[in-house]
């Protein structure tokens, strides 16, 4: 704090700190700090509020607790968003591998050119992509129909729509932090474990990815985020079969009208979120300052 | 050396499978907006025809989604550049153990998910009796977007030599003076590259921005409400469009910023 105001002056110091304490005060903590509230009450009409029966307690997340359907959809959005990370890991890892130790500086270049060029696109555009990709009489039936591999077209739109579209959604951020990571992988070890004998898949195992461990994890943990929070995804590439636990959410908030048990229900996830993020930083020894740059 | 072989040619098939899935969804996209057919698609082609492009443009809704979006980016750029640069500097300036509570503090919107910053933001402002509009949509995406740009300048920030400023200092500046001439033309590509961080994150963005919205339509929830109720390709001619403007905008600040790297060689 003494610093701040040695370096800048007392005008300047005061202003940059007022901003970010608004900002902190304001945006992030206020918000939370009321949603927990909200959270912990009972919905009640406007003239009830504040009346004997606005108690705290914990019935929301006990309704979310013992509402089966609301439940079953809460732990496949778990595991799904697990899946999805494991999928984009899958698809990613040998590109990832390849750029950083294989590829030439030219195909290199083009290669990240062209990883990157679809993230900076909007990633409703890109759910609408595969929305058009998906559809019942589109492209992709029409294409397996015409090579004969499926007689009758195939319903992609529910769980199988809603990763694959996730999958892609998020490649870049499993892409490159392990490309970050195996990137510092001295070439002389790769060599020193061929010549020992090792062959590919015993390489990988015993020094690439011991080596690319926190960014496997930081890519990981990121992806299982987003997937977990999504909306655009689940919303256009679902079915009503696949509801995801946002939508639950956004129905309490804009269909239910019980706010009080979609604070609950936010809060939950939330929490779900951080909870894998700090767990998984802990266990692989991942710094919060390396994860976000 | 056999076995080696196969591997690497299965590979180049991998590497070519994934350049095609990043790509073929896009690149369908894209040229359903020409093809005739009501419903976006390739297959079958029913003729080539620009019509979608001036149904979009004819358009008022999408007009209005537009107007939307681009007032809040620029309120949000107006809002987030100032506290984004704030927080990198009493970031950086911190020397206390406070200072990795504080970035743990001040990164957590970027770990938080979307959905819940919108919601939070909602049950907040609706004590105050403010609903979801253009104000909250703002609000909210501040709230994240400001982590970005203080990411961004914090980065810059740590090539800064601090002497800079005891020169300016000795030489007889103000603090006010210093902070002006010495720090700001420093940080200033950071600034111009979070500026348009902030656009483009502030333009795409969805989850937050569906939960605050109100009664206003954004880009993003127009084109989903779109999707929903009665998607045409002149939806696809607005994401072509779109896409267009994005690329290019990007592939020009590449080519701003390495001629800028070649102009004044700095390590």
């Amino acid at each position: 704090m003494r610093d701040l105001y040695a370096r800048f002056g007392g005008g300047l110091a005061t202003i940059f700190l007022t901003l970010v304490l608004v900002w902190l005060a304001a945006m992030v903590l206020a918000p939370n700090l009321m949603m927990i509230d909200y959270a912990l009450r009972p919905n009640l009409p406007p003239l009830q509020q504040g009346e004997p029966q606005d108690v705290r307690s914990l019935d929301n997340f006990l309704y979310l607790a013992n509402e089966g359907v609301h439940r079953a959809i809460f732990l496949k959005t778990i595991w799904a968003s697990a899946l999805v990370a494991a999928l984009t890991l899958v698809v990613c890892y040998p590109i990832a591998f390849w750029m950083a130790q294989r590829a030439t500086p030219a195909q290199l270049s083009i290669a990240l050119m062209l990883v990157i060029i679809p993230f900076f696109i909007n990633e409703v555009l890109r759910t609408l992509a595969w929305f058009i990709l998906l559809a019942y009489r589109g492209p992709l039936n029409a294409v397996l129909q015409g090579i004969g591999l499926i007689d009758a077209p195939i319903r992609w739109q529910g769980n199988g729509g809603v990763l694959a579209g996730m999958v892609y959604a998020y490649i870049l951020f499993m892409l490159l932090p392990i490309y970050n990571a195996i990137e510092s992988l001295d070439k002389s070890q790769l060599e020193a474990a061929r010549d020992l004998g090792a062959g590919t898949v015993r390489t990988h195992r015993r020094v690439v990815i011991p080596h690319a461990k926190a960014g496997i994890a930081t890519g990981c943990v990121f992806t299982f985020m987003l997937a977990a929070g999504s909306y655009v995804a689940p919303a256009l590439l679902g079915s009503p079969g696949s509801r995801w636990f946002t939508e639950i959410i956004y129905n309490w908030f804009f269909e239910g009208g019980d706010w009080n048990r979609g604070a609950a229900y936010a809060l939950t996830l939330l929490v779900l979120c951080l909870a894998v993020v700090l767990v998984t930083l802990r266990v692989f020894r991942v710094n919060l300052t390396d994860v976000a740059k | 050396m056999t076995a080696d072989r196969i591997f690497r040619g299965l590979f180049v098939l991998y590497l070519l499978a994934f350049v095609a899935y990043l790509f073929a969804p896009l690149l369908i996209m894209g040229v359903a907006a020409f093809n005739t057919s009501r419903f976006p698609t390739v297959i079958p082609w029913q003729g080539t025809t620009l019509d979608w492009f001036s149904a979009m443009w004819a358009d008022a809704a999408m007009w209005k989604a537009l107007w939307t979006s681009a007032i809040v980016a620029v309120l949000v750029v107006i809002v987030a550049l100032p506290v984004g640069t704030a927080a990198a500097l009493v970031l950086t300036t911190l020397h206390s153990r406070a200072r990795s509570f504080a970035y743990a503090v001040m990164v957590s919107p970027l770990l938080t998910p979307g959905v819940v910053i919108g919601i939070s933001t909602l049950i907040l402002w609706r004590q105050v009796g403010v609903g979801g509009g253009i104000a909250l949509i703002v609000v909210a995406q501040t709230t994240f977007i400001i982590c970005y740009v203080m990411l961004m300048v914090m980065a810059r920030l740590q090539r800064f030599d601090r002497t800079q400023e005891e020169a300016a200092l000795g030489l007889g500046a103000s603090r006010l003076m210093v902070f002006r001439r010495v720090l700001l033309p420093f940080l200033r590509p950071a600034l111009l590259a979070s500026g348009g961080l902030a656009v483009l994150q502030s333009v795409e963005n969805y989850n937050t921005t569906l939960f605050v919205r109100g009664f206003e339509t954004p880009l993003t929830v127009f084109i989903a409400t779109k999707v929903r109720t009665g998607l045409t390709p002149a939806v696809n001619a607005l994401a072509l469009v779109i896409i267009a403007a994005t690329v290019i905008g990007a592939v020009a600040y590449e080519v701003a910023r390495r001629r800028q790297v070649t102009r004044q060689p700095r390590s």
